[in-house]
């Protein structure tokens, strides 16, 4: 073991005592204590602003209007009887509206042609006195379609899958190391098997709104995003502002999970009427509309190849990851990314191929590529260690890489096989001494009418950080304001960088206060790719420590009458970091029941254990694992997006017909994590924490299904479909 | 029209009401209550749940007429003049909020549950709940805060 200790610190922060003096370093206060959330006052008494909350005097509303054709053309749009309803302002379709200067994401040029790339495309917007006017005025709006034969279906044969330059995030969409064919030749023991992962919607409870409105030449925005620094920039590119004309406020965001990770068309709409009607305009999209506008996970294909000798060393893994885009850009999922660094072998290959359909554009949904990737890989792993009569424990462990296996660099820190330990131990899995005290076999476990069975799968998100900037200033009363333009979504952000800031001014957490959320402060990155804390954060820390020494040096350690401020920048810091495998890691242990008189699965229990490097605050950070592993468990068992392939829509477009867990749905749900100290990371030593509780989960699920049943689901969610005839 | 209502105690006229405004719409954009969330619109999701005449509804499903001379108790309105409500007091101490988009709605039901079963158990507690859906929390933290707020 290296600077792990194998002991986790916290799992019940909630009902426990408060971290333990975890954090080394004696400057270090606050972070590793569970500091009540900032805003949480606000939100339990209904004070919190949302997007369309603020009172805006005068305010307008808009409603769109959707494409119901998959793909064609509008011919034409009568607005006529629209205009002449009561309390209706304006209508705006792309005969009539302004033009935007292209940005590169064909999404947002809204109402800019007549083509139709997708069914539920924005083609009008009506603008009125108050939301049901709008909403009546659209009913009353004309648009002639010319629909065309599309093609909207996903299939692992489409004529048209090609293999893209790179995947997301910037990955190669192909890899190769050896010879897989020969390993899998060579191998004892195969896997060969294809799974399918269906297209999946966000549903953040806040749908996507904003408010906007025009002042003196400026716009100023209300935006539910996850990036407002991104927001103001892309408006400004499409309205040809200068940057410092936008301003995007995103005080408080309800959830996001990727959806609303850059601009999306409502908030280019809203800025189109409010300059349209003269004054400012709320849009709330409904949860309805979100189906077609706001993005989706894209479905995968996955087949995954391993190869073991008899003792259980992979010689082989072969990973090939199919997805879809739309016509409008290349989106293309990292759904075989995970398969270059799990696990040791001397022959690799992963590919990505893309079809490009008639349908929305696919976007980041919590967890890209791992998620869905780590359903595949973590599934075959299983299929494996039955296969060859291995502990699916153990054989993760047997298989653990000392370097990054494709690329040979090493890790900055990894502790996969811990996190299986530690689970394994506290699961029950394995006892006190690490035996292995589960049995193996499938369909032996009866409770009444249910078969009870155990599943595991390993979890793994990058560590990525990104450049961003923050402001410290201090006050002649010893008072310090800090602003770093972070996102709160909901995962304890402000809360979070507020502890920080305390630590790096070396100063108790109550003499600080933090300001977010708002693109007037200064650049900063998404709050996406689980790296909002390590990015803002490194900010925060640059920016104190910076004040702190400004004091000293050229104050004399007394802050002047009219105080002090610094500005930080961590584009170099970050630029010049050395080059390391920086990832978080963990183990997802599972117990399901499945009816032999129904079919129904449940799930009992779950547990996590998380190696993400240190933890900042230990309330916000179980929540984050236990909210990722609960949407893994809804993935598992509930959520699919199901498009109707006659006329390209999603046809479960509502919360009635999408389902996502509701209370009764998730047991109770178990978190652990490891001690873990990285030098390599950033100046606080974190992973990120927001998207590796989903990778994983779904894969567990149906590990312990298949140990209750016998059965292999291939196929998510798991339902009574794949269960009914098959159970004894 | 004009609809008469009493919301948190107070006596509240809405005028130019259009006949197919939902409650909801009155609350938040009539009569400056933006606490009671607008995340479905037909009755899934339960961010907007009120009190109305002390039963629990979704306000997005109520037609503002159906509310003339009722009482409407909002998340607004839980707060006594010592302060927060026990329920919005555990809601904090048990961490029990994350984006807090449907935090209104909760701790309304929460509020409601504990007034119909002041002891509920764990899986009392997951049915009552099972109309708010939280996207971000997993229900372990809520379900920690109605059980503290029912010993509170």
């Amino acid at each position: 073991m290296t600077s792990t200790q194998r002991q986790p610190t916290q799992s019940q922060p909630a009902q426990g005592q408060p971290t333990q003096s975890r954090v080394q370093d004696a400057a270090q206060r606050s972070v590793g204590t569970a500091s009540p959330r900032i805003e949480a006052w606000d939100k339990v008494t209904g004070r919190a602003p949302y997007a369309v909350d603020h009172p805006v005097p005068g305010a307008a509303y808009a409603w769109v209007v959707q494409s119901t054709v998959a793909r064609g053309v509008v011919v034409d749009v009568d607005t006529s009887r629209a205009l002449a309803e009561d309390g209706v302002l304006g209508v705006l379709w792309h005969g009539n509206a302004q033009r935007l200067e292209s940005v590169g994401d064909p999404e947002l040029m809204v109402l800019q042609s007549a083509r139709i790339a997708y069914r539920g495309q924005v083609v009008a917007v009506v603008v009125a006195t108050s939301p049901e006017a709008a909403r009546a005025g659209a009913d009353l709006v004309r648009v002639r379609e010319d629909g065309m034969t599309s093609d909207t279906v996903l299939r692992i044969d489409h004529p048209a899958l090609y293999q893209p330059v790179q995947v997301n995030a910037g990955y190669p969409a192909r890899s190769a190391i050896g010879d897989v064919d020969a390993g899998l030749a060579a191998a004892a023991v195969r896997v060969d098997a294809t799974y399918r992962t269906p297209a999946e919607h966000h549903c953040a409870m806040e749908p996507h709104a904003t408010t906007a409105f025009w002042e003196r030449g400026c716009l100023v925005v209300f935006d539910g995003t996850q990036a407002s620094t991104a927001v103001s920039e892309t408006l400004a590119g499409l309205f040809e502002l200068p940057p410092q004309s936008v301003r995007v406020i995103n005080e408080h965001v309800g959830g996001g999970f990727g959806s609303k990770g850059g601009p999306k068309p409502n908030v280019v709409l809203a800025a189109m009427a409010a300059r349209l009607v003269g004054r400012p305009v709320k849009l709330a999209l409904t949860r309805q509309q979100l189906f077609a506008v706001a993005g989706y996970r894209t479905p995968t294909i996955q087949r995954v190849r391993l190869g073991a000798a008899t003792n259980g060393r992979l010689l082989a893994i072969g990973h090939d990851a199919v997805s879809q885009t739309s016509q409008l850009s290349e989106f293309v999922e990292q759904s075989a990314v995970l398969s270059r660094h799990m696990y040791a072998a001397p022959n690799r290959l992963t590919t990505h191929r893309v079809v490009a359909l008639d349908v929305p554009t696919p976007v980041w949904m919590r967890a890209p590529g791992e998620c869905p990737g780590s359903f595949a890989l973590e599934s075959a792993i299983d299929e494996l260690a039955s296969a060859g009569n291995w502990d699916p424990v153990r054989l993760r462990i047997d298989n653990e890489p000392a370097v990054h296996p494709e690329e040979q660099i090493p890790f900055s820190s990894r502790h996969l096989v811990q996190c299986l330990q530690e689970g394994a131990e506290r699961f029950g899995w394995t006892d006190a001494s690490g035996r292995v005290v589960r049995d193996p076999r499938p369909a032996v476990r009866r409770d009444g009418e249910w078969l009870v069975g155990t599943g595991v799968a390993a979890s793994t998100y990058p560590s990525l950080t990104w450049p961003s900037t923050a402001l410290a200033r201090a006050t002649a009363d010893q008072r310090f304001d800090v602003e770093v333009n972070a996102a709160d979504i909901g995962t304890g952000a402000r809360t979070v960088l507020r502890q920080i800031a305390a630590d790096a001014l070396d100063v108790p957490i109550a003499y600080v206060e933090i300001t977010v959320g708002d693109s007037a402060i200064g650049p900063a990155t998404v709050a996406g790719g689980s790296m909002g804390t390590a990015s803002w954060g490194w900010a925060v820390t640059k920016a104190c420590r910076l004040l702190r020494e400004r004091i000293e040096r050229d104050h004399g350690g007394r802050v002047p009458t009219g105080g002090v401020a610094v500005r930080a920048d961590t584009t170099l810091e970050i630029r010049d970091r050395p080059e390391f495998s920086r990832h978080a890691y963990g183990a997802q242990f599972c117990q399901a029941r499945v009816s032999t008189m129904t079919g129904e699965v449940r799930v009992d229990r779950l547990l996590g254990v998380f190696a993400a490097g240190r933890i900042v605050n230990p309330t916000t950070a179980r929540s984050q694992f236990i909210g990722g592993m609960t949407m893994g468990l809804s993935g598992a068992l509930l959520e699919r997006s199901v498009l109707d392939s006659r006329t390209g829509d999603f046809v479960t477009g509502d919360l009635a017909a999408y389902h996502v867990a509701v209370s009764a749905d998730v047991p109770r749900i178990e978190v652990a994590w490891l001690d873990e100290q990285d030098p390599h990371l950033n100046p606080m030593g974190v992973k990120g924490i927001g998207e590796i509780g989903i990778v994983g989960t779904a894969a567990a699920v149906a590990n312990a299904v298949h140990h209750a049943t016998g059965i292999r689901v291939r196929d998510l969610p798991i339902g009574l479909a794949q269960m009914i005839g098959k159970l004894h | 029209m004009r609809v008469n209502l009493t919301v948190n105690g107070e006596a509240r006229q809405a005028d130019d009401v259009w006949p197919g405004e939902s409650l909801l719409y009155v609350l938040r954009e009539r009569l400056g209550l933006p606490g009671a969330k607008n995340a479905c619109e037909q009755g899934e999701c339960g961010s907007c749940t009120v009190y109305l005449d002390g039963t629990p509804v979704c306000a997005c499903l109520v037609a503002a007429g159906q509310a003339e001379h009722r009482d409407v108790r909002t998340v607004e309105g839980l707060p006594g003049p010592d302060g927060l409500d026990p329920v919005q007091q555990a809601f904090l101490s048990a961490g029990a909020v994350q984006c807090g988009f449907c935090t209104p709605g909760l701790v309304v039901a929460v509020h409601d549950l504990l007034a119909r079963n002041p002891t509920p158990s764990d899986p009392d507690i997951r049915e009552a709940l099972a109309g708010n859906l939280c996207r971000c929390t997993g229900y372990e933290n809520i379900v920690a805060a109605v059980k503290l707020a029912a010993g509170a």
